[in-house]
């Protein structure tokens, strides 16, 4: 299993700059981490107002669950959307908060 | 959640014909609005087109009642009431089941079973998998009996209960038919019971579900079971161990006055009926289409087809979430006026003004049967929108959000697919026992097969009808279902005819008449990617229903029992065309190759473009121009699934390699059937097969083949209002395949 080196700021940094599209081989190692695995609380976006407004959930561990609302974030980007649960999912994977300058 | 739903009995109509629309308010609305539209653009997405339609005059317009319709999701088997299960008295009830979620639910296997009365016999399994059997007198006697463990998921077991009415013994019997060490999931369980089943008259005997009720003359189902059922019998006495065991395949002379009834699920197995081998013949019918060529019990590999050993394929498979026509009643009738001219239409249904109040019932216009109003045909994908019916494996898939590149999105309407699974499946479903989706109908409200949604399948295709409409090109559309019906008749007197973004799913007459059309000198641009990839079969006789097994290999969400490749309404071998002997590569040039979703990339110009015998195709194009770095769908014209050449798998020889795509993300992937081995390097960055290539060829009697090779493609017609190089590069092969000179 790859493990996420917290020290590496440098791919946080890029993954910041552009989301999408072509990324470093190691930080498509990190990208990868975070996207796989079991479904069960995985986070995900929630349409507040189409094409404009999304929230943050999480699915249930069933399908079919519904998706619980994570509060306290509204995205107007995708984006930024990305950025939000990239740095959640660090914390979660390396036990340390994403802090970049 | 989306408070309105609906569906048409049609997805293709024409002038003369009637579309009926099938409404439910979800929550609660009195009165809903209904307006016909033709549809431009469903793209309202802040990069795209804009939302377009054009409100058409019809009768149907204006305001209704509304009403909540039920969806009664789940197969079974039902067998008519008959005097025979009255004059039962002791019984014996035997199949092989393989359940697939034991312990999840209650489920009923057979049962001739009245819930609203609790009355009648109904084996089945209890809560915890174990094999139990309920019996009650209509009286408020009930009895329950069942076995001391669960069976196994997955595993084969003969069940069987055998009652007594003499002595009031019953006995209960549950046994694996593998024999492996340490396995102590079989059962034998007895009990003398003081009351008799006693079911109303009225009473079906039902396998995979049992009676809940009635509305109308409709017999409502519940406890509905997941998993396989073989050879059924019902006796109307006990038997022995040795005697049942005779049953298996036929009835034996000795023991015919006994039997009942024995059905054999391997006779007529295209249809919907079910045969009973006794001289009762009480025979039954499929309800929602359960998964019929299934293996049974003695499948052993000798036969890959279910029509070379039958005896090896009598087992049909049930799922709770089974659904082929919701039977919804009709609200009104839309009349398909001459002055309605072919094209995308659809009703738009209101119940208020917010997004989930709104639903679209799409459908599609030919022109006169054997007439053509226009020179281009634009060819609807409706096969591959009924593929992805209501699909929820964009986000039940654990790999949906890995391959996407991106966060998975719930609006309205993934919310409501996600949480109103009676909706039915897609073929890229799970049934809610894991188990691969077989079919799909059009017969329900389908969620995702509308305007003002994803940029995908219908939504994407809509970019080209936009396109089409904004140009001034006259064009007809014409769909897979009716090119299936009436073959190469519907295209031979088109000068060119267009694809959609994704022309996924064909069956053999849809291949075939495209095939026969390009022989006798059509055109065809292709403007997708990962086209005429999987082989489906359209039901011989049941409307709007398709199957496919996504066998052997190919880009999958679920995979196909070994053996159970071959399609169960005709026959014929499912899985992809590249394995059937129509490789796209031989029909379009072109072939699936890789896949991702995050990014869309563009072109570069290859030597083949500037062959003389293209040079229309450039006209206006720059030597070095980059094409189509732009577009509605990932921000360029080269995305989501890529199409390339490969001779060996039939691209022509004297095909001319115009454009390739570059620079693809990691997300982007070579797709299995390319790959010999697993092995590290085979994404966007590294493997240069995960590309898309733009091909053009002739074919015999003038005619010619114009690909794309990217289900992106289309999304940047529209851009700086059709004034771009991926516009202009369509147009021109557009008009030159118009021209009747030969190519």
């Amino acid at each position: 299993m790859y493990e996420i080196d917290p020290d590496r700021l440098d791919l946080a940094r890029e993954f910041r700059d552009k989301p999408f599209g072509r990324h470093s081989g190691e930080l498509q190692r990190v990208i990868n981490r975070m996207r796989a695995g079991s479904n069960a609380g995985r986070l995900v976006l929630v349409t507040l107002e189409r094409h404009k407004r999304w929230g943050l959930g999480r699915m249930g561990a069933q399908p079919g669950d519904p998706i619980a609302p994570v509060p306290g974030y509204e995205f107007t980007s995708y984006e930024e959307a990305e950025w939000a649960v990239f740095k959640l999912r660090w914390q979660a994977l390396t036990g340390r908060e994403l802090a970049l300058d | 959640m989306l408070e309105i739903l609906g569906y048409g009995d049609r997805h293709s109509l024409r002038p003369g014909d009637r579309l009926q629309v099938k409404v439910s308010c979800e929550a609660g609305a009195p009165r809903f609005h209904a307006e016909v539209v033709r549809m431009i653009c469903g793209d309202d997405s802040p990069a795209g087109p804009g939302y377009k339609d054009q409100p058409i005059a019809s009768p149907a317009n204006g305001g209704y009642p509304a009403r909540k319709q039920p969806l009664d999701t789940g197969s079974a088997v039902l067998v008519p009431a008959s005097p025979l299960f009255d004059r039962l008295q002791s019984f014996t009830l035997t199949a092989l089941v393989w359940p697939t979620t034991p312990g999840r639910k209650p489920q009923t296997l057979l049962a001739r079973w009245s819930e609203p009365a609790r009355a009648g016999f109904r084996l089945g399994l209890d809560a915890t998998g174990a094999l139990a059997l309920d019996i009650g007198d209509g009286k408020g006697g009930f009895a329950a009996i069942k076995a001391d463990r669960p069976m196994r998921e997955r595993a084969w077991y003969r069940v069987t209960a055998r009652f007594d009415a003499g002595t009031g013994l019953v006995r209960l019997s549950q046994q694996p038919l593998a024999h492996l060490a340490r396995d102590d999931s079989g059962s034998e369980v007895e009990a003398i019971l003081r009351i008799r089943p006693q079911a109303p008259a009225d009473t079906p005997f039902t396998m995979a579900a049992h009676v809940t009720g009635r509305r109308g003359a409709k017999v409502l189902l519940g406890g509905h079971y997941n998993g396989k059922i073989e050879a059924p019998r019902l006796a109307a006495r006990v038997l022995q161990d040795g005697e049942i065991e005779t049953l298996r395949a036929a009835i034996p002379p000795a023991l015919a006055k006994d039997v009942a009834a024995a059905w054999d699920f391997s006779r007529e197995t295209p249809t919907t009926r079910v045969v009973d081998l006794s001289a009762n013949r009480l025979d039954g019918e499929t309800v929602n289409l359960p998964t019929r060529a299934m293996k049974g019990a003695a499948w052993n590999g000798e036969a890959m087809r279910w029509m070379d050993k039958p005896e090896h394929y009598g087992a049909i498979h049930f799922h709770d979430d089974d659904l082929y026509d919701a039977g919804w009643e009709t609200d009104f009738e839309v009349p398909i006026t001459a002055d309605m001219r072919s094209g995308v239409y659809a009703v738009k249904l209101s119940c208020g003004e917010r997004y989930e109040q709104l639903a679209f019932v799409t459908f599609f216009v030919l022109p006169p049967k054997g007439k053509t109003t226009a020179p281009v045909a634009f060819l609807a994908a409706n096969a591959t929108y009924m593929a992805y019916a209501n699909s929820h494996h964009g986000w039940d898939d654990v790999l949906a959000e890995i391959c996407y590149g991106a966060l998975l999105e719930f609006g309205p309407t993934e919310r409501t697919l996600n949480a109103r699974r009676e909706l039915g499946v897609s073929t890229y479903d799970v049934h809610t026992d894991g188990s691969g989706s077989c079919h799909s109908s059009r017969l329900r409200p389908i969620l995702n097969t509308r305007p003002r949604y994803s940029l995908w399948n219908f939504g994407a295709d809509l970019h080209i009808i936009d396109w089409l409409e904004g140009t001034g090109q006259a064009y007809d559309v014409i769909t897979d279902e009716m090119l299936h019906q009436e073959g190469l008749s519907l295209l031979q007197n088109y000068r060119c005819v267009v694809t959609g973004t994704h022309p996924e799913y064909h069956s053999l007459a849809q291949m075939r008449a495209v095939e026969a059309y390009l022989a006798q000198g059509g055109r065809l641009i292709y403007t997708g990617g990962n086209g005429f990839y999987w082989r489906i079969a359209w039901h011989p006789t049941l409307p709007g229903v398709i199957e496919m097994r996504r066998a052997e290999n190919g880009t999958r969400t679920w995979i196909a029992e070994p053996g159970e490749y071959h399609l169960s309404f005709t026959g014929e071998l499912s899985g992809l065309w590249r394995n059937n002997g129509i490789p796209p590569q031989q029909l379009v040039g072109i072939g699936f190759g890789s896949e991702g979703f995050d990014e869309s990339s563009w072109y570069r110009r290859q030597p083949g473009s500037f062959d003389p015998r293209v040079s229309f195709i450039f006209e206006g194009i720059g030597k070095d121009e980059t094409i189509g770095d732009f577009g509605a769908v990932g921000g360029g014209a080269a995305g989501l699934e890529l199409d390339i050449v490969d001779p060996r798998q039939g691209t022509p020889p004297h095909a001319l390699v115009l454009a390739c795509s570059e620079l693809h993300s990691n997300v982007y992937v070579i797709t299995p059937e390319e790959l010999i081995s697993t092995y590290p390097g085979i994404d966007g960055i590294e493997d240069p097969k995960v590309r898309a290539d733009m091909v053009f060829f002739e074919t015999p009697n003038g005619g010619a083949v114009f690909s794309t090779g990217s289900i992106a493609w289309a999304g940047s017609l529209g851009h700086n209002r059709y004034n771009n190089n991926v516009a202009r590069i369509t147009g021109n092969v557009l008009k030159r395949f118009i021209d009747p000179t030969p190519l």
